[in-house]
């Protein structure tokens, strides 16, 4: 079955490329816009949305492998995403994730075979003044402490 | 120092329209499209000497009037809210707390070029920001601040908030322009600069969070006064965002050309736990580390810190006492890089990623002494030979690490181990 957006999605794609000087600069937000609708962007939401903004699935394809925020791949529900960058690295985000990857029991990279949760390390969020901390799909959680941490995902379903 | 750009910061509600124009918000941009041409606002902004904080510190005034008045084509103005400088995170400050100081300050720029439709770019991870941002915006139009025939003048702009999709090179105008067309954050080679081929080819500036929040106060007070404070060729404030092991991390505003020493130890409280400093980067992660010693005499202004042998850049002060492995700090650092580089050029590409497998082996105990002279060479490789600054950003603190802290990297190598965290 092929994917495509919902009525209603097709109606915000429309709202989106109407902002822009230029159909071709409203690609990101609709990326978005078929991130949040299928879940992920492989192959079948590329070419899709290759169709909707007249280009090469190619160069689609290209966009999204560029960015870190689109995934080709499906996550866990809640993505958890731990600063490692300098600044939180001086402030203990290694035990971060040391401590989320015995928690969680999965690497950098993996998802939990629940489907609740994916560990990601990522590079600087803009939150070096409360260190160590991590992103959770949209919100940042700062001056993290274990206890904290379990206080956060134990309430993730 | 009477604060400016944070003076609204701590005000309950600071973000709402409401708090902002009670506060005198919006006054400055009725007085620039009522009584000012955009010739008399870019003097004004010139004789400021506000200069860019999102790190290159070129002066505002200059920038704009580059810009080709009578193009036939459209002209762009952009915010650059792509804050992403590792230990800087001053702008995310602004974007949540005083969003409508970006707006007001981003309607002045554009209306300094005569653009019609301005851009705020704000790098995707920060969707609480964006949220903060795309409510500022709508109450802005709502309230006739943005859209057709402004107070009556005529002018029309227009104000989009896009989001970026998590790329650092994304803060570079050019790949932020390249990204905003719709494709891979790829830099530009320059000349030609933005302001005659930017967005689409067309005329375009992009302005740092910072730069822009300044303007509001400018326009208020008058140039004279921004001038008044900081240095012959650092005028104004800063935002310095602090981080690391130092007692009071933060983000403060400073009067250019305050003394560096006297602002960690007293202002943000000195290294704690009785620690020494060891090391500070003093702005963000692709400028050089300083020795304590080496700041002894340093103000914090763009000549000064120049004249020490780093760069003010971004601001973002990072602290690093005694506790800390000097290999395994440039190693995130070079981690970074090479994580973040786009790949269009060879040296950057390849050298990036070759430094950062040369520190990881030597931190990992593999290293050999030949190393340390290889990364030295491979840095001074990249430098100057990449599209954009990038390629330098990544090459300077390399050989920052290696040349200033040498004993410790041989020390490292001869051991196979930290010597200092043992």
């Amino acid at each position: 079955m092929a994917l495509e957006f919902s009525a209603e999605t097709l109606k915000k794609f429309e709202a989106t490329v109407a902002r822009y000087p230029k159909k071709e600069a409203a690609m990101l937000p609709v990326l978005y816009l078929a991130q949040q609708e299928f879940g992920h962007l492989g192959p079948e939401a590329i070419a899709y949305i290759a169709k909707l903004m007249d280009q090469a699935p190619a160069r689609v394809h290209g966009v999204v492998s560029f960015y870190t925020m689109y995934n080709t791949k499906p996550i866990g529900r809640h993505h958890i995403q731990v600063c490692r960058t300098l600044p939180c690295a001086l402030r203990g985000a290694e035990r971060v994730t040391d401590f989320l990857k015995k928690k969680l029991g999965i690497e950098p990279g993996q998802t939990t075979a629940d489907g609740r949760f994916t560990l990601s390390e990522v590079e600087c969020l803009a939150s070096c003044g409360t260190a160590p901390m991590m992103q959770v799909n949209d919100d940042y959680y700062e001056n993290l402490t274990e206890e904290k941490i379990n206080g956060i995902l134990d309430g993730m379903k | 120092m009477e604060k400016l750009l944070l003076r609204n910061i701590g005000v309950a509600a600071s973000h709402t329209l409401a708090t902002y124009q009670s506060r005198g918000g919006y006054a400055p941009w009725r007085k620039v499209v009522e009584n000012m041409k955009p010739e008399q606002l870019i003097e004004e902004v010139k004789a400021s000497g506000l200069r860019g904080r999102g790190g290159a510190g070129f002066p505002t005034g200059m920038k704009w009037s580059f810009v080709p008045k009578d193009s036939p084509k459209a002209k762009y103005l952009v915010c650059n809210a792509d804050e992403s400088e590792p230990g800087t995170f001053k702008d995310r400050l602004l974007i949540e707390q005083d969003p409508h100081a970006i707006v007001e300050g981003t309607l002045i720029a554009a209306f300094a070029i005569q653009s019609h439709t301005a851009f705020i770019y704000i790098r995707g991870e920060m969707v609480f920001g964006a949220t903060r941002l795309e409510e500022a915006v709508a109450e802005a139009y709502q309230a006739g601040f943005i859209g057709k025939n402004i107070f009556g003048s005529g002018y029309d702009l227009e104000l989009i908030v896009h989001r970026g999709a998590g790329a650092y090179i994304c803060g570079e105008e050019t790949a932020l322009l390249s990204s905003l067309e719709g494709g891979r954050g790829w830099p530009k080679v320059k000349p030609p600069f933005p302001a005659t081929h930017g967005l689409f080819g067309c005329p375009t500036v992009v302005n740092n969070v910072e730069t822009l929040a300044a303007l509001p106060w400018i326009l208020e007070r008058g140039a004279a006064a921004y001038a008044a404070m900081g240095t012959e060729k650092s005028k104004g404030t800063k935002l310095f965002s602090v981080s690391g092991h130092i007692a009071r991390p933060g983000v403060y505003e400073v009067e250019m050309g305050y003394p560096f020493k006297k602002f960690l130890e007293e202002d943000c409280g000195g290294v704690p736990g009785g620690k020494k400093l060891k090391g500070v980067i003093p702005g963000g992660g692709s400028m050089p580390v300083l020795r304590p010693e080496e700041i002894e005499k340093v103000n914090l202004d763009y000549e000064s810190v120049q004249a020490a042998g780093s760069l003010l850049g971004s601001g973002g002060v990072i602290v690093m006492d005694e506790t800390t492995c000097m290999v395994r700090a440039a190693w995130n650092i070079a981690r970074f890089y090479a994580h973040e580089s786009c790949g269009q050029c060879s040296p950057c590409r390849e050298g990036c990623h070759w430094m950062e497998k040369l520190f990881h082996r030597i931190e990992h105990g593999e290293g050999q002494q030949s190393d340390l002279d290889l990364i030295l060479n491979i840095s001074g490789n990249i430098m100057g030979n990449t599209i954009c600054p990038f390629g330098d950003a990544a090459a300077m603190p390399a050989a920052a690490f290696i040349k200033k802290y040498r004993d410790e990297f041989e020390a490292h190598i001869a051991e196979k181990r930290c010597t200092v965290r043992g």
